[in-house]
């Protein structure tokens, strides 16, 4: 076999790889301006709320009085003072809020996947479901108005707010469960079955453990959503300047209503407070948040 | 340890679908059993009913009786979940818990049903593995997860990880069918070790493979699409493959089919 250096160095008649033709080019900077454009035009917005949040809500954190007191005997003018009675409040009814909703929410999740595929029962509940899921969230404060003050004739509490929070908070648990259960592989079931590993123990011990990692993080990230609702807390609570611990007595703080009602205030320190107390509120989300993502990398399933 | 199975008359059905039809066979103790056929011909159906795996499947049907050692495993008050601990199971493709470590994986059966002794979970682990000749490859990582070995060690996880349960016979349902030649004839191995302790049944579509491993031969056929999988012959693997008295069997193990 000889080759000549001439006929490699000698150009092919057609080349196998061709310039890009200018009007492909252009369509391709076309294109990619536009998406860039969509990109600017989408964080934009986002940017600016953030921007304004921190410049005109930090100040007041930076009071170390911020995090230990509250609104307690301030007069109109006076700046100064706390946010630690909604921080309570909004801890309070969140917590209270996932202790009902994540056990039912993801007990349901479980029955409809792992028992109930197909059943009438099953398609029921998945219907009523989504339909919840679908309720804004001022009905579900007008409903628990009319169930638990109005019927029951107890009243107006933080603890009236948590459950309003159960209705928008259960049809993501359920979701998240019915989601993340449904990409474990059957594979899994049946390799425990045939272990001799009864279902309820496959469930808790194969089936759960390898859905975790997403079921935490949808119900965390789910949480954070329902602590910056703010239309039940107008209806179901008061508000109050001063801490309270007790979710069943008495008006009581939580950060969208105190956001709310500092608007209210229309002096110079009623906006200080007003803005102090909505970049506490998205810090604390941006923190659970991270939470979410923290937790969700820990409880992943590993191959390494 | 190592007990027969007598299948009588076994009907599968998937709802409405008749799956297979008829099944009558007997299955020795210490020995390797095999069946082949057409794809679609039910011998998974027939395998997963052994170990009332077959009615996982909603809407699944079986008639008919499966006795092991003269016990039938569908008779009334029997619990399937026990029956799955003496009949252990492994799959075409390799399903280790993603969960658990290499460890945990092979002693999961024994854990999940209770067992904590620490020492005897160890010298399990280490026999199980042994057996499976994976020992020495994951020996310095057991901790690690088992979703991080390469396929054919994962099948070979999972067949330590059946037999670390002691169960009386091991279905394997085409379990070579992913793996290179040299996992295959390691598995293989494997299979001639384990019949001197267990029964154990193999669903392959590897002629050679059958020939190699089994002592007898189950050759299932479908009479006509959309009819019922059905047992066309049985016998010692030898004469199944030099002179097979049906002549469906014939085309094919020869390759004339259809
Ligand atoms: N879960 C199921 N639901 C409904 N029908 C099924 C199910 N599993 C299998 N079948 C049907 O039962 C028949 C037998 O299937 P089976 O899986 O036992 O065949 P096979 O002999 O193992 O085939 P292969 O060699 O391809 O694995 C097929 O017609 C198949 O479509
Ligand atoms: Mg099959």
């Amino acid at each position: 076999m000889r080759t000549d250096t001439a006929d490699i160095e000698r150009p092919a008649k057609t080349p196998a790889f061709q310039q890009l033709s200018p009007g492909r080019k252009a369509k391709n900077h076309i294109a990619t301006t536009l998406f860039a454009l969509a990109f600017v035009v989408a964080v934009i917005p986002l940017l600016w709320v953030l921007f304004t949040l921190v410049r005109r809500g930090l100040s007041p954190m930076l009071n170390a009085d911020w995090w230990t007191h509250s609104f307690y005997g301030l007069l109109p003018n006076d700046f100064g003072g706390g946010i630690y009675h909604a921080l309570v409040g909004t801890l309070e009814q969140t917590f209270v809020c996932a202790l009902i909703s994540v056990p039912l929410g993801v007990s349901v999740g479980i029955f409809l996947i792992e028992y109930g595929r197909n059943s009438r029962l099953a398609r029921t509940t998945t219907f009523m479901v989504d339909i919840l899921s679908g309720l804004p969230s001022i009905v579900a404060g007008l409903f628990i108005y009319a169930l638990w003050i109005t019927t029951f004739g107890l009243d107006r509490s933080g603890f009236a707010v948590s459950l309003s929070l159960v209705l928008l908070m259960l049809p993501v648990v359920v979701r998240v469960t019915e989601t993340m259960l449904m990409i474990v592989p059957d594979e899994l079931r049946e390799a425990s079955y045939a272990l001799g590993v009864p279902k309820w123990k496959t469930i808790v011990k194969v089936v759960l453990p390898t859905s975790l990692s997403g079921i935490l993080t949808g119900i965390i990230l789910g949480l954070a959503r329902v602590m910056g609702e703010t239309a039940p807390l107008l209806i179901l609570v008061g508000y109050s300047r001063a801490i309270n611990f007790n979710l069943f007595d008495g008006p009581m703080a939580s950060l969208p209503l105190t956001v709310y009602t500092a608007r209210k205030t229309s002096t110079e320190a009623g906006e200080y407070r007003m803005w102090g107390a909505a970049l506490t509120l998205v810090l604390l989300i941006m923190l659970i948040n991270l939470i979410a993502t923290l937790l969700s990398k820990l409880f992943a399933v590993k191959t390494k | 340890m190592a007990k027969r199975l007598d299948i009588e008359n076994l009907n599968l059905y998937y709802n409405k679908f008749h799956a297979v039809q008829d099944v009558t066979l007997q299955v020795h103790a210490r020995s390797v059993t095999a069946f082949i056929g057409p794809s679609g011909c039910g011998k998974s159906t027939v395998l997963r009913s052994l170990n009332r795996m077959h009615e996982v499947v909603p809407g699944s049907r079986v008639e008919g009786k499966v006795l092991l050692d003269g016990e039938n495993v569908y008779a009334p008050g029997v619990d399937p979940v026990q029956v799955r601990r003496t009949i252990g199971m492994v799959f075409q493709k390799a399903n280790p818990f993603p969960t658990m470590s290499i460890k945990d994986n092979v002693v999961a059966g024994l854990k999940l049903a209770g067992e904590k002794d620490k020492k005897k979970l160890d010298e399990i682990t280490e026999r199980s593995l042994r057996g499976a000749n994976l020992w020495e490859e994951v020996k310095d990582r057991l901790n690690k997860p088992g979703g991080g070995l390469s396929g054919g060690q994962q099948q070979r996880l999972c067949i330590a990880r059946a037999t670390a349960v002691q169960p009386d016979v091991l279905l394997m349902d085409e379990p070579c069918s992913a793996l290179d030649p040299i996992s295959t004839l390691a598995i293989e191995d494997l299979i001639a070790e384990l019949k001197k302790d267990y029964t154990i049944v193999i669903v392959t579509h590897n002629m050679q493979q059958a020939a190699r491993v089994s002592d007898q031969t189950a050759f299932f056929n479908l009479p006509a699409v959309g009819e019922p999988g059905q047992l066309v012959e049985i016998g010692e693997t030898g004469k199944i493959f030099s002179n097979p008295s049906q002549k469906a069997t014939e085309d094919y193990i020869s390759g004339r089919f259809g």
